[in-house]
Order: structure tokens, then sequence, then C-alpha cells
């Protein structure tokens, strides 16, 4: 029941925001998105790790009850569930540096993207999971193309087409399956695990499932919207977009393709892996030559992804493991940098690197943090990039040697592309642009604090994660095996 | 069997009904005139099936259902007609009693028994879609329109009458039931080429009818050279009542043929798919465009007949449910749109038409955007469960390139949907409020909360037929 509370609640909220006059839209958001979290917290305190799929609701929905309206939280479910609700009343509150027109709309739709978030992460049916799926995508949309940049109509058509192209197929792959279970059938996902198919079915369905769940994260070569849309639309899109919704095509290579088509894994993984891998390189390289600062982080979420989709591939718990907490501290990292872009934008009027300089001079409270959450991107020990990409790396290496080799420099080019990122807007001469820069206002604190601190919570105490996750993920793995 | 009665009693009162020459009795008598037929129709509900004129017509709960979309898209239909009576020299009459006796054909063609059932129905139907087609007389695309539909549609109806007469010479009977027994018996002993060179005639016409390609080439230059109203009507009507007739066909009748002729509509469905959808891609117009989204509907509903068997009976139902709700609410914001930028003289008819329309008219902007996210097929709208269904009786029967080409087509759908959406709400335009008569006002209500509850919980007409 907790759980379709959670889905509910910033519904609800959604619609009262949207009812709430421009000026008081803001705060009805921020309030409901923190109610929401409070909720996730509390479910948070009544987990039990260790007795699986929890807080769970189900009503007949469709054909008789063969398929159903139904869901609940296990470790997975449930860490994603925290991270979405913790950055939603962030990028909430880090919206209000801009004052958005029809204000009441803007923020409405966020809060439904939260519920239908909620609802792909917490979903045990296969329908209901893609029709969460599907409808994540659409305030999001909205989002982008009414608030976004100058070209933001080709970009987001663009970015919506692909992505709807590529659920389709997932679509497509569910129908098939639920054909093939027994009786009456059923589209539980735990019915989808009990399936015995043949391994020619199973490389089909792989590629279904894959190439949804690629275009979403997205895998290289389905990348082509990412950076354009990242770029184009308003930086609470892109929050959204890159801290929790790439999660989602994550979530569903762990959640559906691996324990439903484990033989179409053993035949394809390998081809799987190297295109994540390729993906890693590519845009690090790329990352590296980028003077706007928004697609620069575009492009190092594409690298970083690449990395998650390899430790999940390599179908090892520490794979899964480190998939999952790099999933936290990316979202959480790439939130605070795409929010320090913002701020750099907002003073300075201006993304591109050769244009900035000397910041650091005149606000070393946003450079701190700026540091905080740019080492935690890199990784450095101690702070949460390190766990996940230890993990990562150490399950691809027992992958392949050469691999894992290659997929290490993701470290080295990381560092290169943060610190020039780094150096070039912070330090050297004072740049014309950068000359009435103020330092953080209050607003902006209460953003980032939070965001720093968990990068230290998960960078020195990682149990406290990998705890909920452990069991789930050796149940998961059991299923593949 | 009452509403076909009904109707052709009532439309030849309606005739009369024009001699008042007021405003306010014909659209009012004509409303109340449906809502008696229909029910009317739903007085048999679940009374068996019945045979009715000499076992010419049956009546059993999936033909009333289809009965009840249609009579209830004529409704709404009618409801938002009242345009036609501003024109001076217009007959209001006399279209209203074409309509209504024009949903006799359709009834007749959901409920044939016999194959001469079927030929009348047809003929009803089409020869009061040319005259409503031609009924903008001063207008020359309106005249050019109707004449290209009966010239194609005689030809059209030629092939299936041929079609009818092989198949007689090949049973023995006009009726579905004797037809069916010796399918069934012919088809284990020695196949006939008479029936199957009879069954692929009757086909053509009847796909002629529900502009699947490629007989779909009337389709475009009808529906744009049609008023508007009558449009919507041919395209939701007729190609109910022609999926209806093709889904009673094939189902039991020629069942026992199904290996002859499943790759045959196999194929005219994907390419329906394709040219209806590539077509509506490259239109500039959005009338233009729902014609070759009609056409691409129809490949879905092919789709669905091609897999023929129970579960694809109740998509073929729900989907000319979602897609009937989603049509009429377009061309009913059409319609306002494009009068209200002729009367600042200006083309009314594109995408452009519609730059800016959210800000002035919100509500119309709104039910625009939901029969457009239905008829893509978007999730929370009627039109994904559709879709949904159509592909899983597909997957059903064991045929998935064909559910995997028509995804592909449905993306480029999203292409030209999107476009309407975009220019209502992203683009600026100079649209001043437009005036919306209450009834019309609740009409599109009514049809998109229908599309949204639809799009929540399907299930709700689940188990009924």
């Amino acid at each position: 029941m907790l759980t379709l509370l959670l889905i509910l609640l910033p519904l609800a909220a959604g619609i009262i925001t949207l009812l709430s006059g421009a000026q008081l839209a803001k705060k009805v958001a921020l309030v409901s998105g923190l109610a929401v979290l409070a909720l996730a917290v509390y479910v948070w305190l009544q987990f039990d790790p260790s007795s699986g799929t929890q807080f769970s609701y189900r009503y007949n929905w469709l054909m008789n009850g063969s398929i159903l309206f139904a869901g609940g939280m296990d470790g997975i479910s449930l860490v994603l569930v925290l991270l979405t609700t913790f950055l939603t009343p962030l990028i909430i509150l880090s919206a209000f540096n801009h004052e958005y027109k029809n204000s009441s709309t803007f923020y409405a739709l966020i809060l439904f993207m939260e519920s239908a978030l909620v609802g792909v992460f917490t979903a045990t049916d296969a329908f209901l999971f893609y029709l969460f799926f599907e409808a994540a995508l659409i305030p999001v949309y909205f989002l982008a193309a009414v608030w976004g940049g100058e070209h933001r109509l080709k970009v987001t058509l663009k970015f919506f087409i692909y992505t709807i192209f590529g659920s389709l197929f997932m679509f497509v792959a569910l129908v098939y399956l639920y054909f093939q279970t027994p009786g009456e059938h059923s589209s539980a996902i735990s019915a989808l695990y009990a399936l015995d198919l043949s391994p020619q079915a199973q490389g089909f369905i792989f590629w279904a499932f894959f190439i949804a769940f690629a275009i979403k994260m997205p895998l290289f070569p389905f990348h082509t919207w990412q950076p354009d849309t990242y770029t184009e639309s308003p930086t609470p899109a892109t929050m959204l977009l890159s801290g929790i919704m790439l999660k989602m095509g994550v979530y569903g290579l762990i959640r559906l393709l691996l324990p439903i088509v484990p033989l179409g894994m053993d035949e394809w993984g390998l081809l799987a892996m190297v295109l994540s891998v390729i993906g890693i390189i590519y845009g690090s390289i790329i990352a590296i030559q980028q003077s706007d600062m928004k697609r620069l982080i575009a492009y190092s979420s594409f690298a970083h992804v690449g990395l998650m989709a390899a430790g999940v591939f390599s179908v090892s718990a520490n794979g899964l493991q480190g998939a999952l907490i790099q999933m936290l501290a990316h979202g959480i990292n790439v939130v605070g940098l795409f929010f320090i872009i913002d701020i750099i934008y907002l003073r300075t009027k201006t993304r591109y690197l050769d244009q900035l300089g000397g910041i650091s001079q005149s606000s070393p409270k946003l450079s701190i943090m700026f540091m905080i959450l740019l080492l935690g991107s890199v990784a450095l020990p101690l702070t949460n990039g390190f766990v996940g990409e230890f993990l990562l790396l150490s399950s691809v290496f027992q992958y392949d040697n050469w691999i894992g080799a290659v997929a290490g420099l993701t470290i080295i080019l990381g560092s290169v592309y943060m610190l020039r990122l780094f150096q070039k807007a912070m330090f050297g001469p004072k740049s014309k642009w950068a000359e009435d820069f103020y330092d953080l206002t209050l607003n902006e604190k209460a953003v980032l604090l939070p965001l720093v601190i968990m990068v230290f919570w998960i960078g020195i105490f990682p149990n406290t994660f990998l705890k909920i996750t452990e069991p789930a993920v050796n149940q998961l793995l059991t299923l593949v095996k | 069997m009452y509403p076909i009665i009904l109707l052709s009693v009532l439309g030849v009162v309606t005739l009369f009904l024009g001699f008042s020459k007021s405003k306010n009795v014909l659209l009012p008598s004509t409303l109340m005139f449906l809502i008696i037929a229909l029910i009317g129709n739903f007085l048999e509900w679940n009374q068996g099936p019945l045979l009715y004129f000499y076992d010419m017509l049956r009546v059993d709960n999936l033909s009333l259902a289809f009965n009840g979309i249609v009579l209830a898209s004529a409704f709404m239909i009618v409801a938002i007609s009242g345009g036609f009576q501003n024109d001076a020299d217009s007959e209001p009459a006399e279209y209203y009693a074409l309509m209504l006796l024009s949903l006799v054909g359709a009834i007749m063609m959901i409920g044939f028994q016999h194959m001469i059932m079927l030929f009348i129905g047809v003929e009803i139907l089409s020869i009061a879609m040319y005259v409503l087609t031609g009924s903008n007389k001063r207008n020359l695309r309106s005249n050019e329109a109707a004449l290209k539909y009966l010239l194609m549609g005689a030809f059209a109806t030629g092939f299936m009458l041929f079609g009818i007469t092989l198949i007689y010479g090949a049973t023995g009977s006009f009726n579905l039931t004797q037809i069916q027994a010796y399918v069934t018996t012919a088809n284990v002993a020695a196949p006939s080429y008479l029936l199957y060179a009879g069954l692929l005639l009757l086909l053509i016409g009847m796909l002629f009818k529900v502009s699947a390609a490629p007989f779909h080439f009337w389709t475009p230059d009808v529906y744009e050279g049609a008023p508007t109203i009558f449009t919507a009507y041919m395209s939701t009507i007729v190609k109910t009542a022609g999926f209806a007739a093709l889904y009673r066909l094939l189902d039991h009748t020629f069942a026992g043929a199904y290996s002859y002729w499943w790759i045959v509509l196999a194929i005219v469905a994907v390419l329906t798919l394709i040219v209806g959808n590539i077509g509506a891609a490259g239109q500039s117009s959005f009338k233009r465009m729902m014609a070759y989204s009609g056409i691409s509907h129809a490949g879905y509903l092919l789709i669905a007949v091609t897999a023929i068997s129970q579960p694809s009976q109740s998509a073929i139902v729900f989907y000319s449910i979602a897609y009937s709700l989603a049509t009429i609410c377009a061309f009913a914001v059409l319609l306002l749109v494009s009068r209200e930028k002729a009367n600042n003289q200006q083309l009314g008819e594109d995408y452009d038409a519609f730059n800016g329309l959210a800000k002035k008219n919100p509500l119309l902007a709104f039910v625009m955007t939901v029969s457009m996210l239905s008829l893509a097929g978007i999730p929370l709208t009627a039109g994904f469960w559709g879709k949904f269904m159509i592909f899983s009786s597909a997957a059903d029967r064991g045929i998935i390139w064909i559910t995997i080409i028509a995804i592909l087509m449905s993306t480029v759908g999203i292409y030209y949907y999107f476009r309407v959406i975009l220019a209502s709400y992203l683009k600026e335009g100079d649209l001043t409020e437009i005036r919306v008569a209450p009834i019309f006002k609740a009409v599109m209500v009514f049809a998109t909360v229908l599309t949204i509850l639809f799009g929540l919980v399907p299930g709700i007409f689940e188990g009924l037929i």
C-alpha cells in the first residue's frame, strides 16, 4: 500500500500544483516534494532487506486479472525510489532561480514525472512497467519542448520519437512473452522469469529489450538524441533526464533483460559489453573537446552510463551492486553539476569555457561545492563515485581483462575532462563575463548542501545502500544462473 | 432490427420536417431520432443470435455493439453539425435525412447474413455518401470529390458484385451459413478456384470501402474535398461498418479457408500501414493528413482481421471506439478552427491554422491533444489499448513480423500527430477566442473524457460481447 501511496501522492500534489496560482505553485510543489521524500524515508526505515518484495499493492486491471495493476519494492526498487524522491525536491528548489512562465504547469509536470518514475521502479507487472515507462516520457517531453532553448522543437521531437521507437520494441517483446506464459496467461514479471524459452527466441527478445533500454540510457550507438536534448532542455528537465530517467534504462536491464533472457545474454552479452565500453571511451573523448559546459556534462553522463551497463552485462554480484550504487552516485553528481552550470550561466550569460575564467576569486563557496561534486564524478576515494566505479571495474576485469583495461581508461579520461572544465571555468584571469559574479545564495546552498553530504555519505558508508540491495541482487543472480 | 425500421421511418419524417425551415426543429429532432434508434438497438441485447427477414439479417451482441458505435458516432457528428445551417442555399433537412438513411445501410452491412443484404447495405451507405460528399455545391473541390468517389466506388461495387456471383456459382447460395458449410467441406476435399476467385474479388470491393492500400487512391482527395463534417462521417461510420462487415464475412464463413486469404490480407495490411503513415508524414494540410491517418488505421484494423480470433473481435470493437472518439474530436476542432479562419479570409485546413491555439482556446487545444495522443497510441489513452489488443491478437496467432512493421509505422505516426500539438502549444499564431456552442463543447468533453477513461480502465467493456 505504501508503494501505491508513493505513486499517488506526487500525482495528487501535481494536480494541486496545477490548480494553484503562479505564486503559490513553487511552494506547493516544494512542500509536496519534501512530503514524498519524508514518506520514502519512512518506507526505508520500515524496509527489511531480507524479506523480498514488500509494501505491495495489487489490483485486477485487464483480461480478467491476468494483467495486474501491481507493484512493490525490493532492495533494488527501494534505492531507486529513494534517489527519485531525494532528487525531486532538490530539482524543484533549483528551479526557483528562474522565473518560468506558467510556472504552475512547470512544477506540476515535475511532480507528474516523479509519480511515473516511482511507478516504473516499483511495478511488478510487465505491462504496468511499460505503461509507466512511457508515461514518464510525456511530462519531460513537455518540460523540454515548452521551456527549452532555441532549437527545442526539432530536438525534443527527435528525442520523443527515438525513445518511443525503442520502447515499442520492448512492447512487442512483452506481448510475445505474455502469450508464452502458461494457462490463463500472466504478465507478472515473476511469471516472465519462470518462462522456459528457446535460445533463438531469447536472442530476439534480448535485442528488443536492449534497443529499448539502450536508447533510454543511452548506449553507443543510440545516443545521438542525448547531447542535443540535454543542452536544449531547461536545466530542471535536464536534471530529471540525466539524474533519474536514464536510470530507468539501467533498471530495465537489471529487472527485465538479465533474468528473462539469460541465454540471449550468453549469446549476445559480449557484443553488448563491447558497445558499452565503446560508449565510455567515445563519450569521454568527445567530452574532452567540448566547450559548452552543459554538453560536456551530457557526454560525461553518456560515458558513465556506459560503465554502468558494462557492469550489468558482466552478470556478477559486483557488477550489479556497482551499477546500483553508481546510479545513486551519478544521479547526485550530475544533478549537482548541472545546477552549478546553471548558476554560472545565470550570472555570466554564457556556458562556453573559452569565455569563462577566474570565477573562484569571487565565489569560494561555489568553488568548493563544485570541486566536491566534480571529485565525486571522477571517482576519488571517499567520494560516492569511487565505490561504484571500483565495483564496476572489478566486475568488468573479472569478465575479461582486456575489456577491463579499456574500460579502466574512464578514470583517466574522466579526470582529464572534469579537471579541464574546472580549471577553465574557475581559475585563470577573470573573464569579462564573470565580472559581477557573486557567491551562492541561500536557495542555492540549500540545493547543493544535501548533494554534497550525500557525496560523502555514499563515499564513506556505502554499506548503508549496498546492504539494502544485496539480498535482491543475489536473488536476481540465482534466477539468471 | 429495430434501428433499421426506426431509422427508415424517421429518415423520411426528417425530410418532411424540412418544411419548417427552422433551426430549432431539425437538429434536436434528428438527435432525438438517433437516441430512439440507439435505445431500439440495445433492446435486443443478450437476446442471443436472432435471424430476421428470411435469414437475411443476423442480430447478435457483436453486431449490436457495432451498431452502437455507429449510432453513437452519428449522434456526436450530428450534434456538431450545426454549421451547415448557416449556409444560405443548403438543405439541412436533406442532409440529416441522408445521414439517417445511410445509417440503415451501415446497420445492414454490420448484420448481414445474406450476400444480397451486404450488397444493399453497401449501396445504401455509399450512395448517400456520394451525395453528401458533393453537398458543398458551389465548391469545385467538393464536386470533384463526389465525382471521383462515385466513379471509383462504382468500380469497387462492380468487383464486389462479381465476387458475390462467383461465390454463388461455387456454393449455390447467398446465405453465409450455407457458404460456410460448403467452404468447410470443400476445403477438405478439393479447393474450388471459383470460390477463391470470388472471395478475392469480394475482398477487393470491401477493402476499397475501408480505404486499404492499394485501393486507397480516392481517399485523400475525397476526404479533403468533402465538407469537414462529412469527412468525419466517412472516416468513422463508413470505416466501422466496413470492418464489421469484413469481420463477419471472414470470421465464420471463410474461417475454413484461412490459409488462403490470410496472406492476402496480411500483405494488404502492411501496404496500407506503409502508405498511410508515410503518406501522412508528408502532408501540410491537416485534413489531408487525417485522410492518410484514416488509411493507416485501416491498416491496424486489418491486422486484427488477419489474425481473426476471439481476442481480435474485441480488439476491433475497442479500436473502432477509440478511433471514432478521437477522430470525431479532431474533426470537431478542425471544424471550429477552419470556420474561424474562413471568417477572416484565411486558409484554415493546414497545420499552421492551429498555431497558437492553446493561448486563447485551451479547451480546444486540450481536446485536440488528447485525440492526437490517442490516435498515436500513447499510453493512458484509449488508442494505446486499441493497439495493444490488436498487437496481442496478432502475437497470439504467431504473426510477429506484421506487428514489428506496425510498430515501426506507428513511430512515424507520432511525428505527424505531434505536429498539431506542437503547433497549438508552442507556435505563435493570431487565433482569437473561438465561440463554441454548448452542445459542441459537450460532445468534445464527453469524447475526451471517454478517451482518457478507456486509457485508464480499458477493462470496462470486457466480457460484454
